[in-house]
C-alpha cells in the first residue's frame, strides 16, 4: 500500500463544516441532515408541511458547492470516469439500498455514528467493505 | 421565515464542506475506497471532524426541551440490528463503490455541470421509488 494525494487538513476542516451544519439544521429545526433520508422525503413526502425544509436544504447544500466553486475562480473540478451505464446502476443501488438501510454516509456514517447507535455502526461498517470490495474488483482484478 | 433561512444555509454549510473535504469528488472518494492501489486515506479525516463536531454539538442539545425554531425533535428510533439494515448497507456500498457518489456528493456536484450527476440522481430516485412501490422490499 502507498498513499497518495494525501490531505488531511482540507479532509478535517471540511469535514468540521459538515458537522457544523448537521448541528444548526438540528438546533434549528430538529431534524438529523442524513442526505438520503431527506431527499426520500421529497421523492414520498410523508405528511403535509415536511416538505419545505427539505427542498431548502438540498437547494442550500448546492449553492454552497456553486459557493465554493465561485470563490476558487470555478477553477475547481471533479473527475468522474464511471461510464454512464455504470453511473446508472450505481444510483440505482444507491437509492435502493439507502431507502432498503436507512441511511446513508452522512445518515450512518455521521449523524448516527454522533449518536452513539449500534445500528449506523453496523451499516457503515458494511458499506465501507462492500465499497471497498467493489472497488477492489474493478480496479484490481476486472481492471488488472 | 427565519427558519427557512437558517435551514437554507445549514444546506449551504454542507454543500460548502463537501467542496472543502472534496468528497465531491468521485476519484478522491474512490482513492479513498480503493485500500489496494495508492491509498488515499483523507476520507478518514472528514469522518473525524464530521463525527467530532456533530457528536458535542447533538449532545448539547439534546439537554434542550425542543429547538428554536420547530415544534419538537425528530430522531429515528433506536431499533435493532437487523437484515434490511445489512441488506441496504451493502447494496449501497456497491453502488458508492462502482461510481464514488452517495447522496450528498451527487446532489452539490450538480454544481460542477456534470451530465452524469443528473443520471445518478435520476437513478437513485428510481431506486427509491421502487422500495416504495413494489411490496416487500422494505424488509429485503
Amino acid at each position: 500500500m502507498e498513499i497518495h494525494n494525501f490531505t488531511p487538513w482540507s479532509a478535517l476542516i471540511g469535514g468540521m463544516l459538515i458537522g457544523l451544519s448537521t448541528v444548526l439544521l438540528f438546533a434549528v429545526n430538529g431534524r438529523l441532515a442524513g442526505i438520503s433520508s431527506i431527499v426520500r422525503g421529497v421523492v414520498a413526502p410523508q405528511r403535509p408541511g415536511d416538505l419545505d425544509w427539505r427542498i431548502l436544504f438540498l437547494t442550500g447544500l448546492v449553492f454552497g458547492a456553486f459557493l465554493y466553486r465561485l470563490l476558487n475562480g470555478m477553477n475547481s473540478s471533479i473527475t468522474l470516469e464511471a461510464s454512464l451505464l455504470t453511473v446508472g446502476i450505481g444510483g440505482i443501488l444507491t437509492g435502493v439500498g439507502t431507502a432498503v438501510g436507512n441511511g446513508c454516509t452522512s445518515g450512518h456514517g455521521i449523524c448516527g455514528l454522533a449518536r452513539k447507535s449500534t445500528r449506523s455502526l453496523m451499516a457503515t461498517i458494511t458499506f465501507m467493505v462492500i465499497g471497498g470490495i467493489t472497488v477492489f474488483f474493478l480496479r484490481h482484478v476486472i481492471g488488472a | 421565515m427565519k427558519r427557512s433561512v437558517l435551514v437554507a444555509f445549514s444546506g449551504l454549510l454542507f454543500g460548502f464542506g463537501l467542496c472543502v473535504s472534496q468528497m465531491v469528488n468521485p476519484e478522491k472518494v474512490l482513492g479513498f475506497l480503493d485500500l489496494f492501489g495508492s491509498w488515499d486515506p483523507s476520507l478518514a479525516f472528514v469522518m473525524i471532524g464530521g463525527l467530532g463536531v456533530t457528536a458535542f454539538g447533538l449532545a448539547r442539545i439534546s439537554t434542550w426541551q425542543k429547538p428554536l425554531l420547530a415544534a419538537d425533535f425528530s430522531l429515528p428510533p433506536r431499533s435493532g440490528i437487523d437484515a434490511p439494515l445489512i441488506a441496504g448497507a451493502a447494496i449501497f456500498g456497491a453502488g458508492w463503490g462502482l461510481v464514488g457518489f452517495c447522496p450528498g456528493p451527487a446532489i452539490a456536484s450538480l454544481a460542477y455541470g456534470l451530465e452524469k450527476s443528473w443520471v445518478f440522481l435520476g437513478a437513485m430516485f428510481v431506486g427509491m421509488m421502487a422500495v416504495r412501490l413494489i411490496p416487500g422490499t422494505r424488509s429485503l
